[in-house]
């Protein structure tokens, strides 16, 4: 009966194999998980944020740890695969019992991890620009918000560079299609008729844009300032910029403003056709304060590479870092409730100046940067926010959404409260 | 009730195979979750909610290779698109969880699901209507693999089409749907897919009792699935289906009408598979597109080529540790998994045609000596 | 305002050897106006660039310096200096003023004069200006093609003094254009608006379908030209002209589309004509094998940064080699033992593309690599104002067929194509008559992948070279490989033509998703009606 032996093997293996983390050292140890993909499609953008949470542990660490003890990170790797993601952070919360979690990039894998992070009641910090329509009491988002990042880049091309006809270009996925509708009834707002305005979306990884760009070049040839807004993601930005500039069209021509490209996504790709088209964020390389010379300094010595460049992301994760750092400190302890309640209102001093305030609705109030590609893949800012905008998790354009807010403190604490009934609606908690 | 049948037809040996495996897959679950339930949480026996959930994905898994397994180990038809039976299934059970959420989502609608309350949808499309039964989503998950393995194997093999060429109409199948499901106005969530499930039969689905119960559902499911496969196969209708893998022009000769045979064991299989999906929803708490990726049936088809096909429970084993390896391994190695992930498929195809149970010596069911065709 | 025109035309006109013993004056005030530059703000620099203006021909190479983002002030004494900001640390400055040279100086040094789109456009106009007198008539011919898309009274008055004394054909024939649009826009005479009609008439420049457009519309509004029918007739019978002709170039350019799509599909299933078609291994690592190619140009560029116009030539063979040695290698070490198991070469392979994947993600990281376009491969061949092919497609579309070509010619006059197809029909009859089967297997397998290594080569200059470069291209591989027909090689260029093109005619219809799953869907059906594709193999050997 050979099916007996196998199984008996089998379940010995699998039986050594579960049990194998109880006897691991449960010492003086703070764990930071870090749920990052490190294969798959998002691999590309997601290990430099892995590497900048190792980085900013290696440092904490040399400063004396926290709390009086040593922080561990805990690394998995998702593998861009959605469902994972929730797996891993169950996995994360439950078996390796971290205190807290940096992770997630595409609004999917947030979405996967979200019902397991309220059930298990974690912490994670989101580093990434998104669309916005979301609260939850376990996540705090550094990245921009719609209206951190969107808005005030269609407000400089309408004021500044006086666009009046629109191409709204996306990938075919939440965050640009959320962003475009808000955009969109923005536009609508602000007197653009509706046949000035062009919405695209293509298949993600898409690589023919030839008609697409073509298209593009026509609809802007009809003697009005024309202007893309592209919320096209990673990959598939570098086939359209180069179609872009070999169908010869300049920024002069047809500005472009991307929500998705910094300097990471231009470090794999020529600039030179590019030079001149935009992108909004809050947070570029280029801008030159101590703070920021000191992250590349670190970031360049960390990584061993001197040609790596820093991005917007990066510095949301720096910013949550420091901010759950303080929040530890400030309660002496790592519990998830007593920190989250401690994280309203800290602030951290931002990269690019200026200080970030972690508001009430769990976003940050940011500065909101415009710059022009270089030709050395830099960033320059030819347009800024005065002082700090406050991101929105409800965007106050859609009108699903307008009479949301979210407001954590008490005696609110609902992440979607409707201030027409006055009820916390949805949501269990 | 075996013994109802034609004794002649099974060996001793394979019932006490079956008996064997029936009641140590059902024993083992019984056991882990009594470990779960009462066995205080400072016990070292103690299992963890994490870890039957986890099992409970496995088993799912192992349903999904159990289909594979039959139309692949015992028709000899390579399909490199279950995964889109599975994701089927997997979104007619998303779609009455979706349904379940009722007001509750972040808007507070009473009837939409929250992607489409931000897509401005004004009312539920027409191809929703019904999963609000749960019983009638459960019957979809079933149903509509089934009529799609129908119409596609119907086609495909009524005009002959077979092997290499069939496995790739599949995996062209299973990429056009993703295609398809990625687009927000298929309605159907788009890239994020459905998820935020909140209850199912009116029970919480994040309650470690519901957990429980799912993995203990999914355990009777995968053992009535396997009794079922197993009375298939070895029945006549499965001697037949055995001979086709063999050889199935002598098949066709000898007056039988093949692709009758290979239409029914695809339609099963794409239902077992559909099934498998809607269990693995509530568990894993999502749906979305990238499930009909067409690099997830190739994986599931390596399950199966690592357990050993032709063998029912070599589908199963193969499923549970090809998944329990990468559970573990990108945990461990989060860098290196797919060195060891990509070694281990070589190297098992290589060494291991028979599989991981060719190594105890299993042989594929009937093909032995007398088969020389490799499939 | 008209005086100051011919001011301006006079100055540029009056040889610059006339006002040398201005030119110390004129040097300080231009230094003194340009030196505001360095500390103003973006909001203030249009102020001073519009100064900069009156001076004429000699802000040139300082106006020049600053659009392409090379103006730079010192530090050290706030001079404006002209470098190039891409090169080294150190680097070689000149004066912006008097071109003069200036010790080298080092980047942080210098602070750079920022520019932005508003402003380049700014200067743009501003240059072509100026340079509306220059000798030279490419270089006036650039100026007034500037002019045709910033029309103003200032430019129109600038260029109806140019045409009186312009001499170049070319150039006399876009002012003329130039000046007719104007017309066609202001003028409310007759006989004027009739003349600038037939010199406009048949000229693709969208600016001229848009001009004679928005004035049939004011028409239509009762705004203009009432109760001229003649013109009427004559306008409307050119809009109908260009709109014809507008209509035939779009389709001209949607079938080049469709074209170029389908040289990227054939080349990236040329490679899989072989293994797959010729030696039956499903080689789901065919995708990793082009990624491997793009990869090496990107190798090769790294080695010789100073010579990317050459590079392609050489990355072409390197690829070849690299994915041919590395397929020599799967099939040494892989596919060998699954000779009689066709369908389990797919899972080894995917076990292989899995491996190669990782590697090239742990040897250089899962970030996307640059890889520059040679010149020659960037910009467009334009054909005419509303038809053009991208240089990239071009050539890729040239380098598919030259690639197919070679194939066939391997595969059907040489001995080793010859051995090739004996070993695939009957592998002991070749045997038996001494051909070494193993070497063969090898070679035809190292053929295949080192074609993919060229598909990589090709790929790298339109998309990105990154570790999931392969992924993205392995499905469409097998499709058109499956739909051309299995074994047959005009099926693959036929089918990879026939795909791309049906594709890009489906897409302004669909939508590029919705056309894409039609396409799969269109697909599988044709499997399923003709199993063995378009061109069935002609094979006198049954399987």
């Amino acid at each position: 009966m050979k099916f007996f032996n196998v199984l008996k093997q089998t379940t010995m293996l699998v039986a050594v194999c579960l049990t194998y983390p109880a006897f691991s050292e449960e010492s003086e140890t703070i764990k930071v998980g870090v749920l990052h993909s490190l294969s798959g499609t998002m691999a590309i953008s997601e290990t430099t944020l892995k590497d900048t949470v190792l980085m900013m542990i290696e440092e904490q660490n040399q400063l004396g740890g926290l709390l009086g003890k040593q922080l561990k990170a805990v690394v998995v790797d998702p593998a861009s695969n959605w469902p994972l993601f929730a797996e891993k952070t169950r996995e994360l919360i439950s078996k390796e019992e971290v205190d807290v979690i940096f992770g997630c990039w595409t609004s999917v894998s947030r979405k996967s991890v979200l019902p397991v992070i309220e059930e298990l009641n974690g912490l994670l910090f989101y580093p990434v620009q998104y669309e916005g329509e979301e609260s939850s009491r376990n996540v705090f988002y550094t990245g921009a918000a719609p209206n951190q990042q969107a808005i005030p880049a269609v407000d400089y091309f309408m004021n500044e560079i006086g666009v009046e006809r629109w191409v709204l270009a996306g990938t075919d996925y939440v965050y640009p299609r959320t962003t475009n509708k808000i955009l969109e009834a923005y536009l609508l707002a602000n007197g653009v008729s509706e046949e000035d305005i062009m919405i695209n979306y293509t298949p993600f990884g898409h690589s023919d844009w030839q008609g697409i760009v073509s298209g593009i070049k026509k609809f802007g040839s009809s003697g009005k300032k024309t202007g893309v807004v592209s919320t096209i993601n990673g990959d598939a930005n570098v086939p359209f910029y180069k179609e872009l500039g070999n169908q010869g069209i300049s920024a002069e021509d047809i500005p472009v403003v991307a929500f998705s490209v910094g300097e990471e996504e231009l470090s794999g790709l020529d600039t030179k056709p590019l030079i001149g088209h935009l992108a909004a964020w809050n947070y570029f390389q280029s801008v030159q304060t101590r703070e920021n010379d000191d992250f590349i300094a670190q970031w360049k010595k960390f990584i061993k590479d001197d040609k790596r460049v820093t991005n917007d992301p990066m510095e949301a994760t720096y910013i949550g870092f420091k901010m759950w750092v303080q929040a530890v400190e400030k309660t002496g302890t790592t519990d998830v409730d007593a920190v989250a309640e401690a994280m309203l209102g800290l602030t951290t001093p931002n990269l690019t100046g200026g200080i970030a305030v972690m508001n009430r609705n769990h976003h940050l109030s940011k500065p909101v940067l415009i710059g022009e590609i270089q030709a050395d893949g830099q960033i320059e800012v030819v347009w800024e926010t005065h002082g700090t905008v406050i991101g929105d998790a409800w965007s106050d354009y859609l009108p699903s959404s307008k009479d949301l807010v979210a407001d954590w403190a008490k005696p609110i604490s609902c992440g979607n409260f409707n201030t027409k009934t006055a009820k916390c609606s949805g949501q269990n908690f | 009730m075996i013994s109802s049948y034609k004794r002649g037809w099974y060996s001793e040996n394979k019932i006490k195979s079956l008996y064997g495996f029936l009641s140590f897959l059902l024993v083992l679950s019984g056991a882990v979750s009594f470990c779960n339930v009462y066995i205080p949480r400072e016990s070292p026996l103690h299992v963890e909610i994490f870890t039957i959930t986890l099992l409970g994905k496995y088993l799912c898994l192992a349903i999904l290779a159990l289909s594979i397994d039959i139309v692949w180990g015992y028709c000899g038809i390579l399909s490199l698109g279950h995964g889109a039976f599975f994701a089927l299934g997997g979104y007619a059970m998303g779609m009455h969880l979706m349904l379940q959420i009722g007001d509750r989502g972040v808007y507070g609608h009473p009837t939409l699901p929250d992607f489409m309350v931000f897509l401005n949808w004004s009312e539920l499309p027409w191809f929703w209507v019904g999963f609000d039964s749960f019983w009638f989503a459960l019957f979809c998950s079933a149903l509509l693999p089934g009529v799609l393995a129908f119409v596609f194997g119907w086609l495909a093999f009524r005009s002959r089409v077979t092997g290499v060429y069939f496995s790739i109409i599949t995996q062209a199948l299973t990429y056009a749907l993703m295609l398809a499901f990625f687009r927000n106005e298929m309605g159907f969530g788009g890239n994020n897919g459905l998820t935020d499930f909140k209850d199912i039969l009116g029970f919480d689905l994040q309650s470690d009792a519901v957990r429980v119960s799912l993995f203990l559902c999914t355990a009777m499911t995968l053992s009535v699935a396997y009794y079922l496969c197993f009375l298939l196969m070895e029945s006549k209708f499965g001697r037949v289906v055995l001979a086709i893998r063999d050889s199935e022009e002598r098949v066709r000769f000898l007056g039988y009408q093949t692709e009758i045979y290979k239409v029914a064991v695809f339609v099963f299989s794409a239902i077992l598979a559909g099934i498998a999906g809607a269990l693995y929803v509530p568990q894993v708490g999502i749906i979305n597109p990238g499930e009909f990726a067409p690099l997830n049936s190739i994986e599931a088809v390596i399950w199966v080529a690592v357990g050993g096909r032709g063998v029912l429970y070599g589908a199963v084993i193969g499923a549970v540790l090809v998944n329990f390896a990468k559970t573990r391994f990108t945990a461990l190695f989060p860098e290196e998994w797919l060195f060891v992930l990509g070694a281990l498929f070589v190297l098992v195809t290589i060494f291991l045609p028979r599989g991981l149970i060719g190594l105890a010596g299993d042989r594929p069911s009937n093909s032995g000596e007398t088969s020389r065709r490799e499939f | 305002m008209s005086i100051k025109n011919r001011y301006l035309i006079l100055l540029i006109l009056i040889p610059w050897t006339c006002l040398s013993h201005f030119a110390a004056a004129w040097e300080r005030d231009l230094r003194d106006k340009a030196s505001l530059l360095a500390q103003a703000s973006l909001r203030e620099t249009p102020g001073i660039v519009a100064d900069l203006e009156t001076f004429g021909e000699p802000a040139l190479p300082l106006l020049e310096a600053m659009l392409n983002g090379n103006l730079h002030s010192r530090r050290s004494d706030k001079r404006l200096v002209i470098a190039d900001s891409q090169s080294a640390e150190q680097i070689p400055i000149i004066d912006a003023v008097t071109a003069e040279k200036l010790q080298d100086s080092r980047k942080r040094l210098l602070t750079k004069v920022r520019v932005n789109n508003q402003l380049r456009k700014q200067i743009r106009r501003i240059i072509s200006r100026i340079t509306l007198g220059s000798p030279n008539a490419s270089v006036r011919h650039k100026a007034v093609d500037n002019m045709l898309y910033n029309l103003n009274p200032q430019s129109i008055g600038l260029l109806a003094e140019a045409k009186k004394i312009e001499t170049d054909r070319d150039v006399l024939k876009l002012i003329n254009l130039t000046l007719a649009i104007n017309d066609l826009r202001t003028s409310d005479e007759s006989q004027v608006l009739l003349d600038a009609t037939n010199t406009v008439r048949g000229n693709l420049e969208p600016i001229v379908f848009n001009t004679i457009s928005t004035l049939l519309r004011q028409h239509e509004a009762n705004q203009r030209i009432q109760d001229d029918e003649f013109f009427l007739r004559q306008i409307k019978r050119v809009h109908a002209e260009l709109q014809t002709k507008i209509k035939f170039y779009q389709l001209a350019e949607r079938f080049y589309y469709g074209l170029s799509l389908g040289s990227v599909l054939l080349l990236a299933a040329s490679g899989l004509a072989i293994t797959f078609g010729v030696m039956r291994v499903i080689n789901m690592a065919h995708g990793e094998l082009i990624m491997l190619g793009a990869y090496t140009t990107y190798v090769v560029q790294l080695i010789m940064p100073s010579y990317i116009e050459f590079s392609i030539y050489v990355a072409i063979p390197c690829a070849f080699l690299v994915s041919g040695g590395v397929g020599i290698m799967i099939e040494r070490f892989v596919i060998r033992f699954l000779r009689d198991r066709p369908l389990e070469t797919l899972l080894a392979t995917f076990g292989v593309s899995l491996i190669l994947q990782q590697s090239v993600r742990s040897l250089f990281s899962p970030l996307n690599r640059q890889v520059s376009n040679p010149d020659w491969l960037s910009g467009s061949l334009e054909i005419n104002p509303i038809f053009a092919l991208t240089y990239n497609r071009l050539y890729i579309l040239l380098f598919a067929l030259i690639v197919f070509a070679n194939l066939v010619l391997i595969i059907k006059k040489t001995d080793l194509g010859l051995q090739i197809r004996a070993v695939s029909q009957n592998r002991e009859m070749a045997k038996c008559m001494g051909i070494k089967t193993d070497w063969v297997d090898a070679l035809t397998f190292g053929l295949g992948s080192g074609l993919a290594g060229l598909a990589g080569v090709a790929l790298s200059q339109i998309t990105n070279v990154g570790p999931n470069l392969g992924q993205a291209y392995i499905i469409d591989s097998f499709m058109v490989v499956v739909f051309g027909g299995v074994g047959n090689l005009y099926g693959t260029l036929v089918g990879g033509f026939s795909l791309g093109v049906i594709n890009k005619f489906l897409e302004p219809i669909a939508g590029t998703v919705l056309s894409n799953i039609i396409v799969l869907i269109f697909i599988v059906f044709f499997i399923q009606l003709r199993p063995s594709g378009l061109f069935p193999e002609t094979s006198r050997v049954s399987k």
